[in-house]
Formats: structure tokens, sequence, C-alpha cells
């Protein structure tokens, strides 16, 4: 059975349509991509399943479980924790107490939830800035103590919200080879990015949304030949060039 | 290598802490203080505020909800010991049981809706609530309407917590309410609820995504700075053999709930000591100086005060004391490298 489950979920904003019944599911152990262009609606997504918004319609399921409609905070407990876009560190805390925060989750005992704070700096690679103030972080340690605090909840599914954006392109090595050895501790990761070629190597399965639709759902080698991808992400002229060259090539 | 700050472990801050306190304790051995009645009653009620501020502090400093409203729990507890010893004959410790009880079930009460409301109108909502509780007190029968409730002569001792003579009964009563809420708050900063508390006020929505109930933290929060706020009500009744409600459950008293915290560093430990300690010497001697210029003296004092060292350092006074520590200990640290090590 699937880790997550979400079925026919539909977000409006006033007669906005931000997600339009969508549905897919996330497997555990498995590196779930959730791609689409600006507006596409990966975040309103991302943000009713964490609980932040409450669905217009649909239900979401969570380690078998219905999850529709709960707080986030109850979310988070179940096991399903997530990073933010618009990276929120807890500005006057220090960067080790904001993943102590994170870490509490299941570890009221002080010296257990330490520890589990400690190992999490020290893997996103923030063991030097550990008593520095979370609010002077560069944007590259932001994101990476984004990653670190909900890391420290100890999730089933971690939903990772663009945490590449806006990184170099060592810092984005970095956080892939990070990913992938989250992956291999057993947890799920279901990840929405906009950078498509630093999900595509990673992902088991990419969910693809456009204009609050889903458009295609499947591996990422089949996801880059599909036409609505295709067309969704470099617009239909380009999309009618690729075709005939494409043609062409056959053709020859 | 990573070497966090374990706020959870005894730490040389600790026992400067202890120090303190025994110091405290030692006061009362001096004939001269003990001699000088002006001069206990200011170390007094230094204490007494200093408990009173870091009582907000738990809701306010930790929690980030500036609450305008802590007069009233103030005053709660103040009329549970008061009403035990006039209008029922007790000893004040039921009353002050009650006192405390009450304070935090109608602070949760009252801000179970407020904290629905955000930033200023939150405060706002707190104001309000203040001048609903001052009108109803002066017009309740049951609580001695306006014209309040004045102590009987009883027996002196721990007892009735009462001392006509000396102050020095007062003053450890005083001491050992500044080291229960001193103490309680120490605790707290170095453990979960405590770090919960400072996520919520740092970014509500964040603390909820890493699982973090907050309405049930600002709520319990709430009660107990509430409940602690009614004790230091009831110690207030005790020490002035008098309550009504101008005198407790008014906005100038929930004033200095807030001034003294923000004055002294809000969300420290030391800042309601140290706001407490410079602010109540200057409203008890402008008082006793100019007092007959009029009411007021104090809080323009006050006000004066507080413009300055917010403008000067908004963190208050302990983040001056923190900048002054800061310049001595670099050049230890630029020497200290090699032989100091430590720091």
């Amino acid at each position: 059975m699937a880790l997550l489950e979400v079925r026919d979920v539909t977000k409006k904003f006033g007669e906005l349509v931000a997600n339009d019944r969508v549905s897919f599911t996330v497997d555990a152990g498995t590196i779930v991509g959730l791609i689409g262009p600006n507006g596409a609606g990966k975040t309103t997504l991302f943000n009713c399943v964490s609980g932040l918004y409450p669905v217009t319609a649909g239900r979401i399921f969570f380690d078998g479980a219905e999850v529709t409609g709960l707080p986030s905070y109850r979310i988070a407990r179940m096991g399903a924790v997530r990073t933010f876009q618009v990276v929120r560190p807890l500005k006057d805390m220090t960067v080790f107490d904001n993943v102590l925060v994170g870490a509490f989750l299941h570890g009221a005992g002080g010296a257990q939830a330490r520890e589990a704070a400690e190992s999490c700096i020290e893997l996103c690679g923030l063991a030097e800035y550990a008593d520095k103030s979370a609010g002077g972080l560069p944007i590259g340690g932001k994101k990476r103590l984004e990653l670190a605090r909900a890391l420290a909840t100890r999730p089933k599914l971690l939903m990772l919200d663009e945490v590449m954006a806006g990184l170099t392109s060592t810092e984005v090595k970095a956080a892939l080879e990070l990913i992938r050895h989250i992956r291999e501790k057993g947890i799920t990761l279901l990840i929405v990015e906009h950078v498509m070629e630093a999900i595509m190597p990673i992902a088991d399965k990419v969910v693809v949304l456009d204009g609050g639709i889903k458009i295609a759902e499947g591996p990422p080698d089949r996801i880059i030949d599909d036409e609505r991808v295709i067309s969704a992400y470099l617009g239909a002229k380009f999309s009618r060039r690729l075709q005939a060259k494409r043609e062409e090539r056959t053709n020859a | 290598m990573v070497t966090p700050m374990h706020h959870g472990a005894l730490k040389r801050k600790d026992l400067f802490w202890l120090a303190l306190v025994a110091l405290m304790a030692l006061v009362p051995a001096v004939s001269a203080i003990t001699a000088n009645s002006f001069l206990m009653h200011v170390l007094i009620l230094i204490l007494l505020f200093a408990s009173m501020a870091q009582a907000w502090n738990i809701i306010g400093g930790y929690g980030g909800q500036t609450s305008f409203g802590h007069s009233v729990f103030f005053g709660i507890g103040a009329y549970g010991a008061g009403m035990a010893v006039v209008t029922y004959g007790l000893s004040p410790w039921p009353g002050i049981g009650v006192g405390m009880l009450a304070a935090a079930t109608v602070a949760v009460l009252i801000s179970y809706p407020c904290f629905k409301l955000s930033g200023h109108y939150f405060a706002i909502a707190t104001f309000a609530v203040v001048e609903i509780f001052n009108r109803m007190f002066l017009v309740w029968y049951w609580v001695g309407g306006a014209l309040g409730l004045d102590y009987p002569m009883v027996e002196e001792g721990f007892k009735n917590l009462m001392w006509y003579d000396s102050k020095t009964g007062y003053y450890y009563c005083a001491l050992v309410l500044f080291v229960l809420i001193f103490g309680i708050v120490r605790f707290l900063e170095g453990h979960r609820f405590g770090y919960y508390l400072r996520a919520v006020r740092e970014g509500q929505e964040t603390a909820e995504s890493l699982g973090v109930n907050s309405t049930a933290v600002k709520l319990t929060a709430m009660a107990l700075s509430a409940a602690l706020a009614g004790l230091c009500g009831a110690f207030f009744v005790q020490y002035n053999l008098r309550v009504d409600p101008g005198m407790v459950m008014s906005l100038d008293m929930s004033m200095k709930f807030v001034l003294v915290t923000i004055l002294g560093g809000a969300g420290t430990l030391a800042g309601p000591l140290l706001g407490a300690a410079v602010l109540i010497p200057l409203q008890e001697y402008t008082r006793a100086l100019w007092g007959g210029l009029g009411g007021g003296v104090d809080l323009i004092v006050f006000g004066v005060l507080i413009i300055v060292i917010v403008v000067k350092q908004p963190a208050g006074i302990s983040g001056i004391v923190r900048d002054i520590a800061k310049r001595f200990r670099r050049p230890a640290d630029a020497k200290g490298g090699t032989s100091v090590g430590t720091a």
C-alpha cells in the first residue's frame, strides 16, 4: 500500500482553482518528484498535504489513515514533515536550537533529542554554525537548516519544497547527495522542484502539474518524452518545433 | 565538532544565580538594612516586581504574546487571599490556591478566543479585558465592591502570612516567591516546553510543521503565567493588608508587568530582575521625593527611561549588559587563545 495517497484533491481560492482533482500516490521507500512550471499549484498541493490549507474537495491518506482536514501538527506527528520553499528559520534561536525543536518530536527526554539534533546538523553540514543565530545564516545555510530541522523529527515521509532553488551548482550536487543518503536511511521523499535537471536523476517517479491539473505521472525517462510536459515547460511553439525536428530525424 | 549550549545542564550562569540568592538570603542579617524600613520596603518590592515580570515573561517574553491583561490575574490572586482572610476568616493559604487556580482558568477562557487574534490585536483585546474586570469587581458585592477588603488584625507569622513589627518575614516570603518563579522559568528554558514556546514565538506555522500544537503551548504558558501572577497578587495583598479593584486590576498595574520585563529584556531569565532592580527604586524614591507634586511622577520617569532604553538597545538592560560583557571579553579572547583557552 502507498505511504501517501492523494485522491481527487481540489483547492480553490475564491474562484481560482489552484489544484483541480489531483490524484497520485507515493510508495514507501521511493523518491517522488512533483514538478511543473511556475504557478502550476505545486506548493498549494504541498500545503494541502501537510495540513496548512484545508482542501476544498478530495481526500488525503497517509500511512493507512485519512489525514484530510487534520491540523498540520497532527500530520507532522504521524510522520509526514515538510520544509518551506520560502525559508523560515526561527530567527532569534540558534541553529542548534532550531533543529532541537524538530528533534523534540520523538525525544522528549533532552539528551536523546540533543543527540538527534547534533547528528542532523552534522549530516546537513551545519556544524560550524551550530551556535550561531539562525537569522544570520546565508541562504544556502538556511535551506540546509530547513532540511536538518525536518529530518530531526525522524519523519517517515519528508516533503521538500524547492530545497535546491537558488543554490549554486556545487550546492545542488551536495544537496542531491544528501537526498540520496536520506533515502538510504529508509525515509520516503516527496520533492517539489522547479529545476528539472535536479530531480530527474534521483526520482523514481515524477508527477507533473500544470495549471493545477496533473498532466503526467511516471518514471523520469518517460516523462521527459511526454508531449504535454514538453509543451507545458517550453511552450506550444517550441513543442511544435521539437516535434518537427523529431519527424525530420525519423524521415531521414 | 558540534559544541552546542546545553540549556538543561547546570552552567556557570546558574552558579551565579545561586550565589545571588544566597547573598539575598543574608541581607536581613545586616542590621543596618533591617533598621531602615524604607530600604526593606524597596527590596521587597524589587523581589515582588521581578517575580511579577518573570511570570509575565513566560507568555509575553518567551511566548511573544504581549498581554496587557496580567493585572486581572494579579488581582484575582489578590482577591483569593484577601477574601479567605477578610470574608471567610481563614488563613490566606487556601485562598492563594483557589486564587491561582481561578487566575489560570480565567486566563485560559479569555486567551482562547484572543489567541485567534495576532500581533497588536491580541494586545488590544487584553486591554479591554482589564477594563471589564475592573468594572465588574467595582460593582460586585461579594468581593467587596468599590470599598475593597480591609484586613483585620490577626496573629502574625507564616500561618497567616502577616507581620507587623518587622519586614523580615515579608522579605523572606518575597525571596521564596522570587526563587520559585525564576526557578520555574529556568527549568522551562532548558526543556522541551520552553523550546516549543520560543519556536511558536518565532514562527507559529513553522512550529506546527514540526509537530508543535501551538494553541496548546500558548494556552499552557498563559495558564502558568496567570497562576504565578496570581501568586504574586496574593503576596501583594498580604503585604498591603488591603485590596480594592483600582489597586490591582488596572491598566497601570498591567503596564508595570510589561514595562519592567521589556526594560530589563523580554525573553531572558535575567531581564525581569534587571528591570525591577532599576525601575522599582526609581519609582519608590521619586514617589517619596516628589510624590507631593501629584500622582504619576513615577510613571513619567518610567516613560522617559523606556524611551531611552528602547532607542539605545531594544533588547533592554540585559542587551546592554551583554554588549558590555562582549566588549570586555574580546580583548581577553584575543590573547586568551594560548593561555586562558576556555571562555
